[in-house]
């Protein structure tokens, strides 16, 4: 560590908040996809911009640790370089781009292509806990419909949107059901990513700092993506090939280019420089 | 051909290195020390305080500084530094009764018990620009009248709506019935119903122009109080400790506070005589304007203590409270600059498909 962050604790939190954070990440590991509050401390970065995920991080890292950090798929987005910035300056510990290289990964808004492990902890920064917000935006109320079990407004929610678009519009945040109990909103991740939630090997912790909420799915539980009997979840194919490396079996962005021209390439850009080394010899 | 943009790192770098040039302006000019800051933008400084809820004049002007005037960057900059701070314990509750009254008014009395006391206050300028500022320096600040009075600060100065308690008809300061020990909201999540104590707490902190149009609200027919100003109160107070190791209290120094007492709406029931009731709002440093608007809020919010019928937004708890803390707010409107391409792409996909899905309609 250098000397301006000589005065600050490893992982900048002190021990016994980090202990405070790991606590509520038991208990959220214990019942699995249930929102549980927790003293969310001011961090040095602004809200909505991660401070869930990196309380989440701060707690879990070790001097051991080889951390990733992911926005929109890209190690390369200016809040994720800030993000592993700070946690190189403030733990010193090994940052990596490759996510098979890494033991912890802090993402924004995807889930990294290539399966995740047992060995590995992904940390998802979350900016609305809540799946059932727009439907009843008092969360004393919403508390209260999760301890029930009662989704009967989020089915309702669902068939409004098929009765109506003849599909279900939610495109990212979709939300899910977790160990077939508690309705969870897996952040804002494309549709297309949330199969892979499903019995993950790794484990999966949820951090939102200013709603002061954290969740988790521990490794191999059933994570159900919200659907009908008659209209099933699907993920459908953007229907292009990564420009770079040809894949068709991944999430890409529409990149616009100079001219009207578009072009798509993968959005996890560690996958897709796998991909490209592969097919060279 | 189109590479993933790499240099986010770079580009960092070289903003921060364009915000330090920005924050200094011109450097013909004469940099701006901290202690002018503190001493000649209190104000401003007071605010920083209270939103950023760390009593600490010098740090709060140096995040004004840094912030280069920002008041909710310089709030998030010392809310950022608070955090860091280990706790050594709760003080002793402030009793207000024995601040150095620098200022004292009420509205309600012809002739207030103990006197009204004006001090520095901007009500009886007449708003026209002093041009004499421009000039960088000037003579000697004139000397202050206290002093040439031969007058201090007085303290000990009786509550002014005492007598009004004494004969029940202003209802006592005394916590809520049924509301425990505060707890912390800097530790404590907020859960709601929320008791009138953490309220406080919320509202002590909460944006100043969040507070202010909600009070105003109250006032514009969104719920009623009608509201009297019955004791505002500004200056120092003595802080008090008690160690674990010794057991009794030791004063480790004083803060500035704005205290206000709105009398309000009366109630009463079968049971009950009527009786007026209070709101109450208290800010670091001087707030006259949040704490009276604070103290407007704080009453509409005890509509279930009353049984009145709950028909606004500043009523509502959740919505009233939840939205008032303004670094969480900047931060979530502000995240918005974030990328958010994934998500875009993917809801463009779902109009696409629901364009074409028009489209063959229609054919």
């Amino acid at each position: 560590m250098n000397a301006a962050t000589a005065g600050y604790n490893f992982a900048y939190l002190d021990e016994r908040t980090k202990r405070m954070i790991r606590r509520a990440l038991l208990k959220a590991v214990a019942v699995p996809g249930c929102q549980v509050p927790f003293g969310s401390r001011e961090m040095p970065l602004a809200y909505g911009w991660g401070t869930g995920g990196i309380q989440v991080t701060a707690a879990v890292i070790g001097a051991g640790d080889v951390l990733k950090v992911i926005d929109q798929g890209s190690d390369d987005t200016t809040n994720a370089v800030n993000i592993r910035r700070f946690f190189a300056r403030v733990t010193g510990v090994r940052t990596t781009e490759r996510t098979r290289e890494a033991t912890l990964i802090q993402t924004r808004h995807r889930i990294p292509e290539v399966p995740l492990t047992e060995q590995q902890v992904i940390v998802y920064q979350v900016p609305q806990p809540e799946p059932l917000y727009k439907l009843e935006p008092r969360r004393s109320a919403a508390t209260r419909l999760h301890a029930w079990r009662e989704y009967g407004v989020m089915n309702v929610k669902l068939y409004e949107d098929i009765a109506r678009w003849g599909r279900i519009d939610s495109a990212y945040d979709h939300p899910v059901l977790v160990n077939g109990r508690y309705v969870m909103a897996p952040s804002p991740i494309p549709s297309f990513d949330n199969p892979k939630m499903h019995r993950m090997p790794a484990l999966q912790l949820f951090g939102a700092g200013r709603e002061k909420r954290l969740y988790a799915v521990p490794p191999y539980t059933d994570v159900k993506s919200l659907d009908f009997e008659d209209h099933p979840f699907k993920v459908e194919p953007q229907g292009h090939a990564c420009a770079l490396c040809g894949s068709t079996d991944t999430w890409l962005d529409e990149v616009l280019q100079d001219g009207g021209a578009r072009m798509w390439t993968c959005s996890d850009t560690d996958f897709c420089r796998e991909r490209r080394e592969e097919k060279q010899p | 051909m189109y590479v993933a943009v790499k240099g986010g790192e770079a580009a960092i770098a070289a903003s921060l290195h364009l915000l330090d040039e920005v924050r200094r302006g011109d450097p013909a000019v004469r940099e701006l020390a901290v202690a002018q800051i503190r001493e000649q933008l209190a104000l401003a400084v007071d605010r920083v305080m209270a939103e950023g809820s760390l009593y600490d004049p010098e740090l709060a002007a140096l995040a004004l500084k840094q912030a280069r005037g920002d008041a909710i960057e310089a709030t998030f900059l010392l809310r950022a530094y608070r955090t860091t701070l280990p706790r050594f314990g709760y003080s002793e509750p402030v009793d207000t009764e024995r601040m150095q009254v620098g200022r004292r008014i009420s509205a309600i009395f012809k002739d207030l018990p103990g006197g009204q006391v004006l001090g520095a206050t901007f009500d009886y300028t007449q708003r026209l620009l002093d041009f004499g500022l421009l000039a960088d320096e000037r003579e000697p600040a004139p000397q202050p009248v206290a002093a040439v009075a031969g007058e201090k600060a007085e303290t000990g100065v009786a509550p002014a709506l005492q007598q009004l308690v004494a004969e029940g008809l202003v209802e006592p300061a005394v916590p809520s019935a049924g509301d425990p020990e505060p707890e912390d909201i800097t530790r404590t999540p907020p859960a709601y119903p929320m008791n009138r104590a953490t309220r406080l707490q919320m509202l002590a902190r909460a944006d100043e122009g969040w507070v202010l149009g909600l009070a105003y609200s109250t006032q514009r027919g969104y719920a009623n109080t009608h509201p009297f100003a019955g004791e505002i109160r500004a200056g120092r107070v003595p802080l008090e400790l008690v160690p674990d190791e010794l057991g009794f209290a030791v004063e480790i120094g004083e803060i500035e506070l704005t205290e206000c007492q709105m009398v309000n709406q009366f109630v009463g029931s079968a049971v009950a005589p009527p009786q007026f009731t209070r709101g109450y709002g208290l800010v670091f440093g001087e707030g006259e304007r949040k704490a009276m608007a604070m103290s407007l809020a704080d009453r509409v919010l005890r509509a279930d203590e009353f049984g009145e019928e709950v028909t606004s937004p500043a009523q509502l708890q959740e919505f009233a409270l939840s939205h008032g803390d303004n670094v969480e707010a900047s931060g979530f409107v502000q995240h918005l600059k974030l990328p958010h391409y994934v998500d875009f792409e993917a809801e463009m996909q779902t109009v696409r498909a629901l364009r074409q899905r028009h489209r063959e309609a229609e054919e």
